[in-house]
Parts: C-alpha cells; structure tokens; sequence
C-alpha cells in the first residue's frame, strides 16, 4: 500500500493514531506533552474525524489528575478514551491508573516522558515518570523513535483492547516528542486494519449503563480482596503475546516488524546494551560501528517492559553473550539498582538456565541521560568498552563527570559514528527571529519533495527574552538514527552577528564546512569584525564563508525582524542540498502553502525576501592570516562571586555539561542574586533618560519588568567622583528638599521593551513626540551608561524610614530585590513582583507555583531574586504546580509555630534574659518600618545574649530567634495555578485565618506552556484548547473569595491605576489574614504589542472588562461596606478594547460570526459583572439590609 | 411625478443614495434605508488598511514570540483557515444584494497602487451594481509634485478599471490645482461617475495629553456649497455621472445639487443625525416642493441651475468671490 512520508514530530505522531482511535480526550497542558492535546484540539475544531466518522470530544479538564478521573469515567461508561500527559502530571495520574488497570480497562494513555522534580524541576525528557508508574498495572510500551511514536500508538490500542490491560505508550519527551523526523504515515485503512471493532463493542459491552446495571469500585475486606487482587492474573500472562500478536499482524501490513525485545547486532555478541528509549538509535549506530570494526557487540532493545516476559527477553539475547548492561534513563536512590537493571537481573536469574546461555552473563547496570542529558555514540562505546574490561564498573553513570561518588565511566567524547552521506547543519538563531521555522520548513521541502530523508532537532534557551536557539537537521539518503546533537556540522548558520562575540559557534564545524553569516557587514568589511577566535576556525578549517545582511533585505521587505525566508533561501541558495533553481522554486511552492491562508500579501512579501536574499548573498574572500584582537566576551563580569564564575558562568557559555557532580549543590540549595553578574546585552535601542523633562514621578521605574530602569534620592555627597556623563538634578520631592535625584538605566540588563517611555507621563514642552525618557540606540551609550549604572549602584539607598510606602514617586526608590530576570521583553507580570519586592523583599518568603513566575524566577543559571545591602531579601521555592498555597501555608504554619515557641521560651528565659527585653520583643509593633528594624535590633541583642547562656532552652531558642521578626509570607503562581490545578489548595488556605498573601499574576491563559485556556480565559478568546473562541465567561475568583468575609481581596491593574495597585498591596499585607491580589497581566499570548502593553490594561479597565476594586474585611468590622469599587462605570463598549488583541481578534478572521455571538455574550458578561459589584458595593455597611427586600416588595 | 434618475447607467428610483458610512454594516440598516425609499445604497468601505496591514498584524501576531522557548513554542492554536477582512466584506455584499432590491454599490477606500485594488474585481463577483473608488490621499511629500499625485489617481482608477465591468465612480477631494482638468482627465480615464466630496477629517490637539487625536465632526448643510459649486462647472463637461455629498440634509439641499447638475444626491450625516427614517421626510419634501413649483420630474430640473444654464455663470467663478466679499462688507 502506498502511504504517505511525512515529516513531523513525535508528539504529532502520537496524537494523529490517537485521535482516530478515541472519541473522547481528556487534556490538561504539561511540557513536553502539551502538543498532543492542542493538535487533537485542533483537529476537533476543524471538525476531523476518527475512523468512524465521529469528531471525537476534546475536553481540557483543571490538572492531570481530573483528566485521568475523566478518563476513567468515560472509560467506564464505554467510550473509547485517551489522555496525554508526562512527568508530575502522570504522577497526579496514579490514583485513577491503579483504578483503570485494578478493572481491566482498555486505553492507552501518551506519554512524552519527562523527569520528575526532586532536588529541581525539569521540563526535559527521562524516564524517572514512567518508572514512577510501573505498580499501577498499565502496559509500559517504549518507542524510540517518531515513526515507531506512529505504530506503537496503533499497537498498543490494538493490544490493550484485546488484553484488556491498559497501556502507557511512552517516548522520550523532546528527543522524541519534539524531534522532526521524516516517517511513513499510516492511513485510515491501516488504522481500521489494527483495530477490531469487536473489541470495541466489547468494551462498549462492559460499560456501565443503567439498562445493565452492575456495579463497580466496591470497598472489600480482608477476607476477599486479596484473592481479587489476584484474579488478573492470566489477563497479564496473555497480555506479552498478544502484544507481538499486534506486532506481527503491524508488519505484515507495513513490513516494520517489532519484538518485545527487539535484538540488533551481531549474532554472535558477548557484549549486548539493554535499553530502552531514544538513546537505542545513538546505541544501535554504534553497534553498526564496531560491527564493520568486527567486535561482537548487540543491543536490546526493550519494547514492552510491562508486563516484562522473562520469556521473551531470554529468548531475544544471543546465547554467546558474555555481559550485559542494562542503561536506565532514570534513577531511584537508595535503590541496589535502577527499575530496568534489577528486571534484567531478576530475569536471568529466573529465566537464565532456560535460555541455553555456556554461562550466565554478567549484568552490570547504569544511568544515562537525565534530563535529555546527551546520550552519543562516543557514551555508548565507552559503555561496551567498559564491559570489556574484566571487572566492569557496576552501577555506573555514563555522559557526566561524577567526581563525588565516582561513578562515571570514561570515554573519548572525540568519538563519532556520523555516516558521510549525511549532510549535518546547525543554525544558530534568536528566539522568535524565525530560523527554527524556516529549518522545520527546510525539514519538510527536503523530506516531503526528495527522497532523502530528513531529521530536525531544535535546542532552545531558558530565558524568554533574548535567547538563542540552535537547530540540528541531518539530511541523508538512508533513515536517520542519530539522536544525539551534532557535534560535526558540514554547514553552520549564525543569523545573530553578536553570537560570534559570545560563543565559539565554529567549533563544531568540520574542514571545508561552509559557514553562513548574518552581519551588519559586507563582504569587504566582516572579516575585520570578526573575533580572534573564529578567524581562525575559518582559516584552519579551510571554510567556505558567506554572508548576508539579512536584517536589512528583511526591513526592505516588510519582513521585520523574522529572517526565516531570507536564511533559508541563503542555505539552499548555498548549501547544495538541491539544484539552486529547483531550491529556490520549493522555497516559494512551501511560502504559499504556509501563509496562503493569512493572504496574497504575505505570500508576496515572502517572495520578495526570497528574491532580494538572492542579490544580496555573498561570499567572503578569506585572508590567509588572522588578524583580529576581538576575544570572546566572559559570561559573567570579573566581579562575579566564586561559585557564578566556577558554576553559574560555566552554565551561561554553554559548557554546562562540563561541570563535574562536586559543583552542584547536593540539595538544591543556590544562591539568589546572580542575574546581576550575567550582562547580556541584548536590547538593540535602551531608554535615555532627559532629566529636565523628567517629574520624577516614578512610573518608569514602577512598571519596568526587569528593573534595570531606577531612581535614587541622596545626598549631594555621593556625587563626588560622578562619571562625566552621570546626570542628576535636585530632587523635587518637598520631604527630599535638599537632597539629588537620578533616573538611571542598567544598558547591558535592559531587553529594549520600552514599556518605561510608554507609561512615562511628561512630555517635552518643545517637542512633544520626547519625553522624560526615550529610545536611543544601546551600543555607542553601552560603555558609558554601563559606568554610570555601576556608579549609581554604588550610592547608598535611601534609608527607608524616610520614603513613603503610599506614594509611588518615593516608594520607587526602595531597591527592587527582583531584577534582570529572563522573562519576555515587556512582560505585564514582572512589575508586581518587583513591587512585592521592593516594599516587603527584605522580609518575605516566596512559595512559587510552577509556571512562567517559575520559569524567570529559578531557572538556572542565574536568579532573579537578590539581595539588599544588608543581604535580605526574599527567600524563594519552588514546590509543584497544584500545591503552592498549601506549600507556601506551610511555610505560615511553620513560621507561627516557631514565632510562638520562641515567645515560649523567651518567657522561660524571662530571669536570664531580662525582662524589658522580653516585654519588648514579645509585644513589638511590626506594622511600620520603624517597628521592624527595632525588633531587628532587639534579635540581634538576644541572640548576643544567648551565646553566653550555655543551656538547651537558649540553644533552641537561637535556632527560632529570627522568627520574632516579622516575615511576609507570599504565594505566587498564575491563573492555571490559582483557577484550575491549585484552585483547591488556594480555597483550603484562603478559608484558613492565617496571615498569608497570594498573589494571582493573571494572564487569562497557561502562559508558560504556550497559551492553554485555564478557567480564567474570557468568553470570547481563543487559546490553545479554545481554538474555536471560548464558549464560556471567566471564573470570578474573587467573589469566590469574598464570600468567605474575611479575606482581603484585591483587583488589580497597574497600567490602569498604579496608585490602587500600590494601595492594594501595603492593604494586603498589613491585614492580619488571608490576602489575595488578583493582578490583570498582558503578557505575549494575548497577541499584542508588548511595548503598550500598560495601555492595554487601561482599556481592559476603562471597558469594564477588567474592574479595580478591593474588598478589605477591616471596613465590615468598622461597620463598613467592605467592598470598594476602585474604577468608574465601563466608558467603551468591549470590542473597542478587545479587539485590539490578537486572543479576541483572530476569532474574527477565523470564525466570524461565531465572534459576533460570543462577543454579544462577552459584553453582557461585563455588564452583568458590573450590575453586580456595583450593586454589593452601593449596599450599607454591616447591621443594614438591603432595600430590595423581595417579601416587602410583593406587599407593596 | 417621476423623480428618477440615471447614474453611471443604474436606472435609480429617486437621487437619495446613502453614501457609504458605518450605518451599512448593519444589514438591517441596509433594509431599512430601502424602506425609508432610498434609492441606492454606497456600502461602508474595504479599506486598503484593512487588506494589507490586517494581514501583516495577523502574521505578526500569530508568530510573535513564537519557537523561543521549549515550554512555549507558539502561542495561538493555529486555524485550517482565516476569513481576512476582505472576505468578510464581499460575504456582507452578498447577503446585503440577497436582502434589498436597490442597487448596492461596493466602495473600496485607498491611497496606493497594490494588490488591494484587484479586490474590486472581488466586489464585483460578490454582486456589487457598482462600486465606488474613494482615493483618500493627503499629499504630505514636499517632494512629491501634483502633477505625480494626479497621475496615481489616475493609474488607480484604470487598474480598478481593467479588473472589473461594473461602473465605477470616483470620489475625491476638492484639493487639485485645476479641480475641473482633473474631472476631465478622470472621466477620460474611464470614471463613470464622479463623487464630490471626500470629507478630510482633520485631527485635532488635545491640550491635555499634548497629543494629536482623530476628531469626527458630522457635516452641516453649509459644507454642501463647495460640492454645489463644482457640480454645476462640471455639469455637461463631463461624460461621467456626477453625485454631490457633504452637507446633503434637507429636500432643499437635495433640489439644489440636481438643479446645480448632480445626478444623485448622498446622505449621510443627515442619516446618522436624524435616523434612516429621514429619508422618506427628505423624498417628502422634494415632493412637495416639486408640486407646489410644478415640476414633472427630476430630469427636468437636473442641471437648470448649472454654470452652463444659470443667468450668470460668473456666480461660479471669480466673480462671486468678490460679490460675496461686498456683500459681507455691507453686513459689517
């Protein structure tokens, strides 16, 4: 039968078997597994079938756990039922799998398999989630690769509906689910082939209905739910050979044919690799290797691993091998051996004497690519040569350097297995500049219009600004194995010239490569620019050098900052990979394919990319000497603490997988403050600041998201010494008479959003398009501004006894303890956690749900959170996604408890200690400043007390001293967390009396994983999962909240009214009970100009859409209406303010009248929100009732 | 008494045309102006913005941010299809020629030379009678000569021209050097009709934020002499149909403009103002007004007062610049 070759990823793969065979999908959003939910979205919006002709239910559920209860009650009541998920989300799962397989259910649930957060959370890809699962009685079936993602997805529905044992088909998350990799696809009649409608009807047959009532999921006792427990026995024992049953039906349709243990090597092997997972393409090149070098080396690879057939894993092994070892993508302390070792070893101690072995073999185990760590064929032949050795290492760890417990194996990472008809390209790009979807597209021309197959692996940054991609593609005559980065490249593309002065991007690049430059500069003059470094890659390496401005051929053409067509027409126009003519020609068939739908206009501009790149490529004439004195940029500054220079750079230049297992905390455990050391230059235009327009009002510095824009009052004596070009004028605050005051910009921290000159109220009185501060290119203000920055750090702050909190014009200069993080250019969440930070940094504790605030607040390498002069600032963590209200009430819980036995024993201690100072500590006024540093002063004498006192008590008391001091307890985390997964756990705690503070930082979306409706998305936008427009309007949380009384409750919108955000936040705080802020945040899923996205939040506001009110139960106890409404009547209808994001508008340009419905329902959803707050907040303040007294109403 | 009239070929009941304004986009405004006894329908414009930049935000918005980050490497599900602006509007075409039986005249609102204008052909299949071809320019290039800008709207109108069979009207602006040339050139180039005329809305200064905003004041009956004038020089000069707008609110407004030679009159403040309904008082008033003086028709009194007709064609020119520069020194 003739299929189809497509190039597409593993997650793709995974989810087009799926949604054929399923007709209702229960989803929730989790990296790397998030695709296979929004394509089967997707194909449910366009209305695609499965193969019976139904469009199947895609329902987005609030966390995995809901998904997997979904499951298992569609699964329950007949419906053919899937799920997607990986890592914590599978671990969420486990309660229902136990449930699913505990009743023989037919299903199958896609893994993208993640690793699990323990010391810190990683989105990459191991085996640490599927092992978690291996009790609940689900099948484990393990592709390796995209196309078998694409059969195992049919197999495993095939088997599991047959077996009855349901099944996790699992593939390594990103190696796998985010590789592109040319593959056959299987057809509808395929799929039919596979699958037996009996069994379908049979399943359907066991569902509950009330026309055959049964029952399930009884409670048993002890006489009887052991010998239960039992009776699935045989349905195990069956399920191994009805799995190769499928299989081998599979190859006679296809010709793949698959084993439960798949054998690959010599047949007469002594040494075999058991393994499962991508890393056998990596292992099984290498096999071919050191075949051709005649060493009998084989490979097993390891299919199903649940039910494990000791069987057919004897079966399988060539009767010569002499040692196995068994590699496990996951690791399980404390354990003798990891998941898939001890089965091995098990197995043969069990099975052994069967399988006709001279001898036993030696088994000897390790582990391997953690977190997407690199797996390559110089690891795995270190592996066989270590099991050569006559006492191999056991339990050891291959692809890092362990020079704590010296486990590591050696090997000579020199070595390579990359075949010479494979063409291997690596690109370097900046996030979002277009290169990674001009290659997938490459992939696609080269895979779908040539028989050469073709692979693309794509390696992003962890910052969300500024960040450098870095794509793989491999393209070759023969089916791609390699899955591993290359290491080898035939042809490198930098489209960022600065790239060049921070990394050594050519060395990998192999002799007489061809090397594609980006550059401001011409032909003539580039090489004079270049660094020391890659000068002489080039001339050494006898490169083929090209360049292109391609910034320029992109601002001719409309193209702004997006170089896709202009640098992939520059790698087909050079790279050789198609006749020119024939490259140029697909180039333009696939721009018509991509945008012909957004319209002619696209497509020409694209056309025209594509033309003008062609005139404007050329090759450099390479002189035969290196010239330049340029050297690479260090990753951090010299004044940089050891550990950012040993650890934290080491991980910025890229030669993280470098560091040994001794420089990494052992506990999780880092330093804050270390985003002040990585300069990273990545604004191309920074905010110039014109102090004689300036009013000092503070508002840049207030909305800045990465706080490189400041201000300071002070003394006119720190000028002294004052760089030529520092500015400062006299303050103009009354309470500051006397005093200097400076607006100053951090140029190399600064991303350019420009959200500071947007916001900035004061215009030039001469010219009225300046302002106070404007956009003024970076690089020639670089070295000055970077002196003044420095200078201007240097003067001490403001003691903050002498700033009011209340006025924002002062309270600015209160140092941000939150700084320079890695999230988007003009991200709308950041400035409230810098605000947190500045009023109650040097005493808070954070509990961060997981998410973007996450992402830009702990991920590595560098920390956002700092530290102030006197080294506090806020102590942060992350626990999970679904817990951080319960996380962070924790922390409340814990600090109360140890605020009160401290007060204990300080009482105890009354006759030792003194009794003033005990009556002072114990009965402090923390509400101020003032009452703060006091009680700070009064610790530090207690504890220089206790350290005389030689006594239990006084030790202990020590140990909670601190904990007299007020600490502010903050839990943090977006609207998935607050309205869906953790809605639960914030209900919990705001229901508690506690003193804890939650902020919501609210998107209306999953941000962090791309875009997914959460509860909080308004009728009317399309999100992922929301494709065709959001049927329903948003929760109201916080009229949830308020129902309670006695909660604080804020809505918040600094770009609307900054002033009620600052109020909203000193209110929060100082109320001695559960706060909750719900802070309105524009942010880059909804489509819009990031650099107005204050004004963004004004028109939300003025529209009514988003209402500024708060809600402070100090006002009902004072007999007051609690309720405050903050923002006048709605001023423009809805759409004025909605469709001017992309989230509202595309719906209008996809479904039209479908936008015209919802966007009636929209506006009466504002309306009515309005009726009501306006109404609870005209009502009387406590003792009164209402007028609207139904009963007297009816009388009259 | 027969008050219709002929323009650019379309056999119209009465001259009342609803020039295009946003009152169309509503296809119940649209039935209800036939039944107030409208004659013909402008629809509200395709503008050359909404063609280019629309789908250059789209693109940019749908890609903005996008492969940049591994948990988030796009931020929009992507839809199998998008309707951009100009579908939507040839879809509301349709269903507005399916909804009323007068004819409806697509408009397409542009400066440049591109793409947008083969979007009349568009029109034209989506069952437009005619279309109407309003080339909204402000000439800001010092370096750009009239003789350049003259000829663009020009080029403008033979592509629009070549790419459909409809007739098509031109509207344009009172601001040429040699405004009754630029007619003869224009009718020359193929113009059907001519419109007069664009309204250049002009921005204002917000003294409380320093900055400049769009500032819409609706037109007064005063603001129809300028059309008024020119109506009545170019009558009988040109070929092509003439339609007076700007400040049309009354019968008498009307009877003047088809005595100055116009062979349809637009409403549109007036409509917005006053509602749709003003029309029938408007076709009421003509009525009357053409009773009581004994007028038969509408073609009787079409251009009886033009500068080719009137006793004293200097009251178009020069002339009445200085009689009404007397006059307004005997007022003083």
């Amino acid at each position: 039968m003739d299929r189809k070759k497509v190039t597409l990823d593993g997650n793709e793969a995974a989810a087009y078997v799926a949604f054929r065979v399923n007709e209702v999908i229960a989803i929730y959003p989790i990296t790397p597994s998030s695709n296979m939910g929004e394509w089967a979205d997707e194909w449910a919006a366009q209305d695609k079938k499965n193969i019976w002709g139904t469009t199947p239910l895609v329902q987005e559920m609030q966390s995995e756990a809901g998904a997997a209860g979904a499951v298992h009650g569609a699964l329950q009541t007949g419906a053919m039922t899937t799920t997607f998920t990986a890592s914590q989300g599978l671990l969420l799962m486990i309660p229902n799998m136990y449930k699913i397989a505990g009743e023989l259910t037919s299903t199958v649930f896609h893994i993208a398999a993640r690793s699990l957060a323990a010391h810190a959370l990683s989105i990459f890809g191991d085996h640490a989630d599927v092992m978690a699962v291996r009790g609940t009685g689900f099948a484990l079936l393990s592709s390796n690769s995209v196309q078998e993602v694409m059969d195992f997805a049919l197999i495993s529905q095939a088997a599991t509906l047959e077996a009855r044992v349901p099944f996790l088909h699992f593939f390594d998350g990103f190696r796998t689910s985010h590789e592109t990799l040319k593959i056959e696809q299987l057809n509808d009649e395929d799929i039919r082939f596979m699958i037996n409608d009996d069994l379908v009807a049979a399943h359907r047959a066991r569902a509950l209905t009330p026309d055959r009532p049964v029952m399930r999921g009884t409670a048993q006792n002890p006489d009887v739910y052991f010998q239960a427990r039992e009776t699935i026995n045989p349905y195990y024992d069956a399920c191994p050979e009805i799995v190769q049953k499928a299989m081998d039906k599979f190859a006679g349709l296809t010709g793949r044919a698959y084993k439960l243990f798949d054998y690959y090597g010599a047949p007469d092997a002594e040494s075999v690799i058991v393994m499962m997972g991508s890393g056998a393409g990596a292992a099984q090149e290498t096999v071919d290797y050191l075949i051709k070098k005649n060493q009998k080396v084989g490979l097993l690879k390891v299919r199903l691993y649940r039910p494990f057939s000791i069987k057919h894993f004897i079966a399988a092994l060539p009767k010569t091998v002499k040692t196995l070892a068994v590699l496990d993508r996951t690791k399980e302390p404390g354990s003798i051996g990891e998941p898939l070792y001890l089965d091995v070893v098990n197995a043969l101690v069990e099975g052994g004497e069967a399988g006709g072995f001279k001898k036993l073999p030696k088994v000897i185990g390790g582990r391997y690519g953690l977190s997407s760590k690199e797996f390559t064929p110089a690891m795995v032949k270190g592996v066989y040569d270590e099991m050569a050795k006559a006492k191999p290492k056991n339990h050891f760890t291959v692809g890092i350097n362990d020079d704590v417990s010296h486990t590591s194996l050696d090997y000579d990472p020199g070595f390579s297995t990359e075949p010479d008809d494979v063409v291997r390209c690596l690109f370097y790009g900046l996030g979002s500049d277009g290169t990674v979807s001009a290659n997938k597209n490459s992939i696609k021309i080269i895979g779908e219009d040539t028989p050469n197959y073709a692979q693309g692996y794509f390696v992003y940054d962890s910052k969300k600004s500024g960040s450098i991609t870095v794509s793989h593609l491999r393209f070759g005559p023969k089916p791609i194995n390699s899955t591993y980065l290359i290491n080898r490249a035939n042809f490198i593309g930098c489209h960022l010239f600065v790239f060049l002065e921070k990394y050594d991007i050519l060395k990998d690049i192999v002799e007489k490569g061809t090397f594609l430059l980006n550059s401001p500069f011409g032909a003539d003059e580039v090489w004079d620019k270049l660094p020391r470094v890659a000068q002489e890659q080039i001339i050494k390496k006898k490169l083929k050098f090209f360049v292109i401005d391609g910034y320029k051929v992109a601002k001719d053409t409309g193209m702004g900052g997006r170089m896709n067509t202009i640098m992939q027409t520059c790698f087909f126009a050079i790279s050789g990979i198609l006749p020119k003519d024939e490259a140029i020609e697909a180039i333009k068939k696939s721009i018509k394919k991509t945008y012909g739908k957004k319209g002619d206009e696209i497509v020409k501009m694209n056309f025209n990319a594509v033309d003008q790149t062609l005139a404007n490529l050329h090759e450099v004439k390479v002189p035969a000497k290196v010239t330049s004195t340029i050297e690479l940029k260090p990753p951090v500054v010299k004044e940089a603490p050891e550990f950012v220079q040993k650890v934290t750079g080491e991980i910025i230049a890229g030669r993280g997988d470098d560091l040994a297992v001794s420089s990494m905390p052992a506990d999780g455990t880092f330093p804050t403050g270390t985003a002040q050391w990585e300069k990273r230059n990545i604004a191309l235009e920074i905010p110039v600041w014109d102090e004689k327009v300036c009013i000092q009002c503070g508002k840049c510095s207030l909305v800045c998201p990465h706080a490189v824009i400041r201000g300071k009052a002070y003394d006119p004596k720190y000028l002294t010494g004052a760089p030529a070009t520092f500015k400062s004028v006299d303050a103009k605050d009354k309470e500051w008479a006397g005093k200097k005051f400076t607006i100053q910009v951090s140029p190399e921290d600064c991303t350019g959003c420009a959200l500071c000159v947007d916001t900035c109220p004061a215009k030039n009185k001469s010219d009225t398009k300046l302002k106070a501060i404007n956009m003024r290119p970076q690089p020639p203000l670089r070295e000055e501004e970077s002196k003044n920055w420095k200078f201007f750090f240097n003067i001490p702050d403001l003691d903050r006894n002498l700033v009011k909190a209340g006025a924002i014009r002062q309270m600015q200069v209160l140092r941000p303890l939150f700084e320079f993080s890695g999230a988007c250019a003009g991200c709308g969440e950041t400035p409230y956690l810098k605000l947190m930070s500045q009023l109650f940094g040097d005493r808070a504790v954070v509990a961060n749900a997981t998410g973007c605030s996450s992402i830009y607040g702990g991920n590595l390498p560098t920390t956002p959170y700092t530290k102030n002069c006197e080294g506090r600032g806020p102590a942060w963590s992350n626990s999970l996604f679904e817990d951080c209200a319960e996380f962070g009430f924790g922390f409340r819980l814990s600090i109360d408890k140890q605020k009160e036995f401290a007060g204990e024993l300080l009482k105890k201690m009354e006759s030792q200690l003194g009794g003033e100072l005990v009556s002072a500590l114990l009965s402090a006024d923390q509400k101020t400043e003032a009452g703060i540093f006091e009680q700070r002063e009064r610790v530090k004498i207690l504890k220089e007390k206790l350290k005389d006192i030689k006594s239990a008590d006084a030790k202990m008391l020590l140990s909670v001293a601190d904990m007299l001091v007020k600490k502010s307890v903050w839990i943090i985390g977006g609207d998935g967390w607050a309205y869906d997964i953790g809605f639960g756990g914030l209900d919990h705690v705001i229901a508690s009396d506690r003193n804890v503070n939650i902020l919501v930082l609210d998107t209306e979306v999953y941000s962090n994983t791309g875009g997914q409706m959460s509860k909080s998305t308004s009728r009317s936008a399309v999100a992922k999962f929301a494709a065709g427009g959001k049927p329903l309007p948003k929760k109201d949380l916080a009229r949830i909240a308020m129902t309670y009384g006695h909660v604080y409750v804020a809505a918040v919108a600094m770009g609307a009214r900054d002033e009620h955000t600052l109020r909203s936040f000193l209110e929060a705080e100082a109320y001695e009970g559960p706060s909750l802020i719900i802070a309105y945040s524009h942010c880059i899923a909804h489509g819009i100009n990031m650099t107005t996205g204050m004004q963004n939040q004004k028109a939300a506001v003025q529209s009514g859409y988003w209402p500024l009110f708060r809600y402070n139960p100090m006002l009902a106890r004072e007999g007051k209406n609690p309720l405050q409404l903050d923002s006048s009547e709605p001023k423009m209808p809805l759409a004025d303010y909605i469709y001017t994001e992309n989230r509202f508008k595309m719906l209008t340009k996809s479904k039209p009248e479908e936008a015209k419905r919802l966007l009636e329902l929209a506006q009466k959803d504002v309306n009515e929100r309005w009726r009501i707050y306006s109404g609870l907040a005209a009502m009387p303040g406590a003792g009164a009732t209402p007028a609207a007294n139904p009963a007297t109403e009816q009388k009259t | 008494m027969d008050l219709s009239t002929n323009y650019m070929g379309l056999k119209l009941k009465n001259p009342l045309v609803a020039s295009a304004s946003p009152l169309s986009e509503n296809i119940d405004n649209i039935k209800r102006m036939e039944d107030a006894g409208i004659a013909a329908v402008v629809h509200h414009s395709l503008f050359e913005e909404q063609i280019t930049r629309e789908v250059y935000e789209l693109d940019h918005h749908m890609t903005h941010g996008t492969e940049s980050f591994a948990e988030s490497l796009t931020y929009f599900p992507e839809p199998s299809d998008f309707i951009l602006g100009p579908e939507e509007y040839l879809n509301h075409i349709e269903k507005a020629k399916k909804a009323v039986k007068i004819p409806v005249i697509g408009s397409l609102n542009g400066h440049s030379g591109g793409g947008w204008v083969k979007y009349a052909k568009r029109i034209q299949e989506a069952g437009a009678d005619a279309l109407e071809l309003n080339i909204y320019f402000v000439a800001t290039d010092p370096d750009v000569s009239g003789e350049k800008i003259e000829q663009s709207y020009l080029d403008i109108l033979r592509s629009v021209k070549a790419n459909v069979t409809i007739p098509v009207a031109v509207k344009i602006s009172p601001f040429f050097s040699a405004l009754a040339n630029m007619a003869k050139r224009l009718d020359a180039a193929g113009a059907d009709g001519l419109v007069l005329f664009n309204r250049f809305y002009q921005p204002d200064i917000d003294l409380e934020t320093l900055s400049v905003v769009p500032n819409l004041f609706l037109s007064t009956s005063n603001k129809m002499r300028l059309p008024l004038r020119w109506i009545a020089i170019l009558y009988g000069e040109v070929k092509a149909s003439l339609a007076a707008t700007s400040g049309i609110h009354t019968s008498e407004d009307v009877l003047k403009m088809l005595m100055a030679g116009a062979d349809a009159t637009m409403l549109c403040a007036t409509l917005l103002k006053n509602g749709i309904g003003h029309a029938g008082e408007i076709l009421k008033g003509m009525e009357l007004w053409m009773q009581e003086n004994e007028y038969e028709s509408v073609k009787q009194m079409k251009g009886s007062i033009s500068q080719k007709s009137c006793e004293n064609p200097e009251a178009f020119e020069r002339a009445n610049y200085m009689k009404a520069l007397q006059s307004f020194g005997k007022i003083l």
